[in-house]
C-alpha cells in the first residue's frame, strides 16, 4: 500500500487539466490526450512505412512481377516485420493503454513526463533499428535467429523501443492506482480497461523476455559473448515474439468491446464470462513459444503438447468465449435498439456505413475464421510438420495481426479522431469503403498465402522458380496462381491502407474542429452519453449469434480433420 | 456498457447467460478433444516427429556425412554425389550454405534412420511436394526414422532464411520402387 501512496503522492504535484467530453461525459486529462495523439500518430507513420514495404514484398513474391532484387527483398522483408509487427502495433497499444486507463476512468494520467520519455525512447529505438536494416548488414529477418548475426544497433534499437514501451505500461498501472486512490470511478474497472490490463500484464512478460534474449544477443554481436545457442534463443525470443501477439489479441478484443459499446450501446452479456475469458489469457497465453519449436530437434512430445495447446486449449477457450460474447452483446444491443425481426435483422441493419463498426465486425469475423482456426491447426503438434516455415505461417499471422488486430485498430481510430483528436472525419465516403477494401485485401493475402503454403511454398523466399539453384525444383501451377492472387490481394490491402493514412492525416490536419453541439459524421450511440447507466444484459434471446458460432464451430471441426487427413497421407516418420 | 464500470459492484455473482454456458461447455470439450487427439496420434498415427537428438560439433557431423557419402555413392548429379544406402541403415543429410548434401536414393517402403544437421546456420528441411517440414539447427543432430511411401523424385528446398543464397538452396531425394526395378 505504501508504494501506491508513494506513486500517488509523487504525481500529486501536477494539477491535471481536464476537459469533459460532450459525447460520452467522460473527463479527459489533456496530458493523457496529447500522449494518446502522439503515440497514435507515430503508430500510423510506421504503419504507412511498414505497409508499403509489405506491398513490395508481396509484389516480389508474385512470380509474374518479381519486383525487387534478392538482396533488397530480404532487406525490405526484415524491415517490414519490425515496422508493422512491432512498431505500428505497440505504439497504438500504448495509446490504447493510456485511453483505457486515464480516459475511461476519468482520471489523470500518472507521470506524463515519463510518458514522453517512453515515447522518445520508442521513436529513437524504432529509427535506430530501421537505420541498421537499411544500412544492409542486418538482413536477419525480424526473428534474427542465431548464428545469423546483425549489427549491434539492430538489437539496440529494439531494446530501446521495448524499454520505452515498458515505461508506457508502467504508466498504465500507475494510472490505475491513482484512479483507485482518488476514487474517480465506482466499483470495478470497466471491461475494456480490464482487457487493457490483461494486455499490460502480458506486455510485461513479453518485454522482459525480449530483454532477456536481445541483450545477450547484442553482446554476442559486439563480440563480448562467444556463443548463443540457437534453440535456447528461439525458446526465449518467442516468449517475446509470440506472446506479444497475445498483447494484440487482448488489446483488439478490448477495442471490439469498446466499439460495440460506443457505436451500438452494447453491454457485455455477463461481466463474469467476458472477464473470465481475459483472465484465461493471462494464465495461459505465454506458453505460445512452443508453437515455434514443434519442428525442432530434441524437445519432448509431452512438453510440446502441453505448451502448444496453451494447457489443454484454455487460452483458445478464452478466444472462443469472446467469439460468442462480442457478437452476442452486439445482437442484444441491436435488438434493444429495435431491430428485433427474424434471426438477422440486427446484423443487416447494423451501421455498416460507419467504418468504426464495419472495421470492427470484419476484424471479429476474420480473426476468428482465418487467423484463429489456422492458428490452432498450425499449433497442433503433429500437423505443424505440414506447414512449418511454409508461407502458410505468414498466411496465418496476417489473418490475426492484419485482418484482426490492424483492422480493429483502424476501426478504433475512427472513434479516436473525433473523440481524442477532436476533429471530424474528412472524406466520409472514402472512410466508409476503407475497412472493406483493407479487409478484403487482408483476407485475400491470408487465405492465398495459406493456400500456397499447403502446396509447399516456403516463406521468406525470393524465387519460387529456383532459377539459380544447381538442383532445380518446380512448384505446382497452383502455387504460382496462389502467389499471384496474394499479390493482387496485397494491392487491395495497400489501397485500403493508403486511404486509411490519408483519412487520418487529412482529418488530424484539416478535419473540422469539433465544438459544442457538433454532430459527428459517424455518430455514437445515444446511450454512450449516459455514463451513469451501467450493467449487464437481461435475458434476451440471441438466435443470430447462435447461428454464427455454430457455423464457426463446424468450419473449425471440418478444417481440423481435413488437415489430419493430409497428414495421414505423408511418408511415415517417427 | 463495456466502457463503464459494472452495475453490480460484485460482478462475479452475476447470473451467466444460458447460451454462454452452453458455448463454454462446447468449446471446453472441443479443446480437451484436440488435446487428447495429439496424444492419441502418438499411438494411432504414422507421422510423429522423433525426439531423438544429439549435440554435435558441426565439423564432426560434416565428416560423418562425407564418410557416409563416399561409402555408398552410386552416381553424381550436377556435382553432388548420389548416394544409395542399403535399406535400414543410418543415412545422413547435411544442410549448408546453400545446398542439401548429398542426393539420397531410397527404396519405397523401407525405413531409414535419417540424421539431419547443419554445418553453419539454421536451415529448413522442406520435402516437396510431399510437404514435410523440419527445422535444422547447427550443433544438433536430429535422428528421424523415415519411411518413404511413394516412388519418384522429391525436391528438398530450404524454408528457413539463410542469407542471400537461400532461394538457391535445394537438394533431392530419389525414391525407387524396389519391385519395379527387379523386373
Amino acid at each position: 500500500m505504501t508504494t501506491v501512496e508513494g506513486i500517488v503522492a509523487a504525481t500529486r504535484e501536477r494539477a491535471a487539466n481536464f476537459r469533459t467530453c460532450q459525447f460520452t461525459g467522460l473527463k479527459v486529462d489533456i496530458g493523457a490526450q496529447r500522449l494518446i495523439i502522439a503515440n497514435a500518430v507515430a503508430a500510423v507513420v510506421f504503419l504507412a512505412v511498414g505497409g508499403l514495404m509489405g506491398l513490395m514484398v508481396a509484389l516480389t513474391r508474385w512470380p509474374a512481377v518479381h519486383l525487387l532484387p534478392a538482396e533488397w527483398f530480404y532487406l525490405i522483408l526484415t524491415a517490414h516485420g519490425a515496422n508493422v509487427l512491432l512498431f505500428w502495433i505497440i505504439f497504438f497499444e500504448i495509446a490504447v493503454l493510456y485511453f483505457a486507463s486515464a480516459v475511461l476512468l476519468n482520471s489523470r494520467l500518472a507521470a506524463p513526463k515519463l510518458g514522453w520519455l517512453g515515447f522518445v525512447l520508442m521513436v529513437v529505438g524504432a529509427i535506430i533499428t530501421n537505420v541498421a536494416v537499411l544500412q544492409g548488414e542486418s538482413t536477419v529477418m525480424f526473428t534474427s535467429y542465431p548464428p545469423m548475426m546483425a549489427r549491434p544497433h539492430f538489437y539496440l534499437g529494439i531494446i530501446l523501443f521495448a524499454v520505452g514501451a515498458l515505461i508506457g505500461v508502467g504508466l498504465f498501472f500507475g494510472t490505475l492506482m491513482i484512479a483507485k486512490a482518488e476514487r474517480t470511478y465506482e466499483g470495478s474497472i470497466p471491461l475494456v480497461t480490464f482487457g487493457a490490463l490483461t494486455a499490460a500484464i502480458i506486455a510485461v512478460f513479453t518485454l522482459a523476455s525480449g530483454a532477456i534474449i536481445l541483450v545477450p544477443t547484442m553482446l554476442w554481436s559486439m563480440g563480448l559473448i562467444r556463443d548463443i545457442d540457437p534453440l535456447m534463443y528461439k525458446l526465449v525470443w518467442w516468449a517475446m515474439g509470440h506472446s506479444s501477439q497475445q498483447i494484440n489479441v487482448s488489446a483488439h478484443v478490448s477495442v471490439w468491446y469498446m466499439i460495440g459499446a460506443l457505436v451500438l450501446g452494447a453491454k457485455p452479456l455477463s461481466e463474469k464470462v467476458s472477464r473470465g475469458a481475459f483472465f484465461l489469457y493471462i494464465l495461459f497465453l505465454q506458453l505460445a513459444s512452443a508453437h515455434h519449436l514443434l519442428a525442432e530437434p530434441g524437445i519432448s512430445a509431452e512438453w510440446k503438447i502441453v505448451n502448444t495447446s496453451y494447457m489443454m486449449y484454455l487460452a483458445v477457450l478464452g478466444s472462443m468465449i469472446h467469439g460468442l460474447t462480442v457478437p452476442g452483446s452486439i445482437e442484444a444491443a441491436q435488438r434493444r435498439n429495435g431491430f428485433n425481426r427474424g434471426v438477422f435483422e440486427w446484423l443487416r441493419k447494423a451501421p455498416w456505413g460507419n467504418p468504426a463498426f464495419s472495421g470492427m465486425f470484419l476484424s471479429l469475423v476474420m480473426f476468428g475464421f482465418i487467423g484463429g482456426i489456422s492458428g490452432v491447426i498450425l499449433g497442433t503438434e503433429q500437423l505443424n510438420v505440414l506447414m512449418h516455415n511454409t508461407i502458410y505461417v505468414p498466411g496465418h499471422f496476417h489473418g490475426t495481426v492484419v485482418a484482426g488486430t490492424t483492422l480493429a485498430f483502424m476501426a478504433g481510430t475512427y472513434l479516436a479522431l473525433p473523440l481524442i483528436f477532436q476533429r471530424d472525419i474528412i472524406w466520409p465516403s472514402l472512410a466508409r469503403i476503407q475497412p472493406y477494401l483493407f479487409g478484403i485485401g487482408a483476407a485475400g493475402i491470408s487465405v492465398f498465402m495459406m493456400g500456397a503454403g499447403t502446396l509447399g511454398v516456403a516463406r521468406r523466399h525470393w524465387d519460387i522458380n529456383f532459377t539459380d539453384a544447381v538442383i532445380g525444383f518446380q512448384h505446382s501451377p497452383g502455387a504460382f496462381l496462389m502467389m499471384g492472387m496474394n499479390g493482387i490481394s496485397a494491392i487491395l490491402a495497400a489501397l485500403g491502407g493508403i486511404i486509411f493514412v490519408l483519412v487520418v492525416v487529412g482529418t488530424a490536419l484539416f478535419g473540422k474542429k469539433i465544438g459544442p453541439g457538433h454532430k459527428m459524421t459517424f455518430p455514437l450511440h445515444s446511450s454512450a452519453a449516459v455514463v451513469s447507466k451501467y450493467g449487464s444484459e437481461g435475458t434476451i434471446k440471441l438466435p443470430g449469434t447462435i447461428v454464427l458460432v455454430t457455423i464457426f464451430f463446424l468450419s473449425f471441426v471440418l478444417y481440423y480433420f481435413v488437415n489430419w487427413k493430409y497428414l495421414s497421407d505423408l511418408w511415415l516418420f517417427r | 456498457m463495456a466502457v463503464t464500470s459494472p452495475e453490480r459492484r460484485v460482478w462475479w455473482n452475476e447470473p451467466v447467460e444460458r447460451v454462454e454456458m452452453i458455448w463454454i461447455a462446447v468449446a471446453l470439450l472441443w479443446g480437451l478433444f484436440m488435446f487428447f487427439f495429439m496424444i492419441a496420434w502418438h499411438f494411432i498415427g504414422g507421422q510423429n516427429l522423433s525426439t531423438e537428438a544429439y549435440r554435435v560439433v558441426p565439423s564432426v557431423y560434416q565428416n560423418k556425412v562425407d564418410e557416409f557419402a563416399q561409402k555408398y555413392q552410386v552416381g553424381d548429379e550436377s556435382g553432388t554425389p548420389i548416394v544409395r544406402p542399403p535399406a535400414g541403415v543410418d543415412i545422413y543429410l547435411l544442410g549448408r550454405l546453400w545446398q542439401w548434401w548429398p542426393v539420397l536414393q531410397l527404396e519405397k517402403g523401407q525405413s531409414y534412420r535419417l540424421h539431419l544437421s547443419s554445418a553453419d546456420w539454421q536451415h529448413g528441411f522442406s520435402l516437396q511436394p510431399t510437404n514435410i517440414n523440419i527445422q535444422v539447427h547447427p550443433g544438433y543432430e536430429h535422428v528421424i526414422v523415415l519411411t518413404p511411401t511413394e516412388a519418384g523424385e522429391f525436391g528438398i528446398i530450404c524454408n528457413e532464411f539463410c542469407g542471400i543464397g537461400h532461394h538457391t538452396m535445394t537438394g533431392k531425394i530419389i525414391v525407387v520402387d524396389s519391385k519395379a526395378e527387379a523386373k
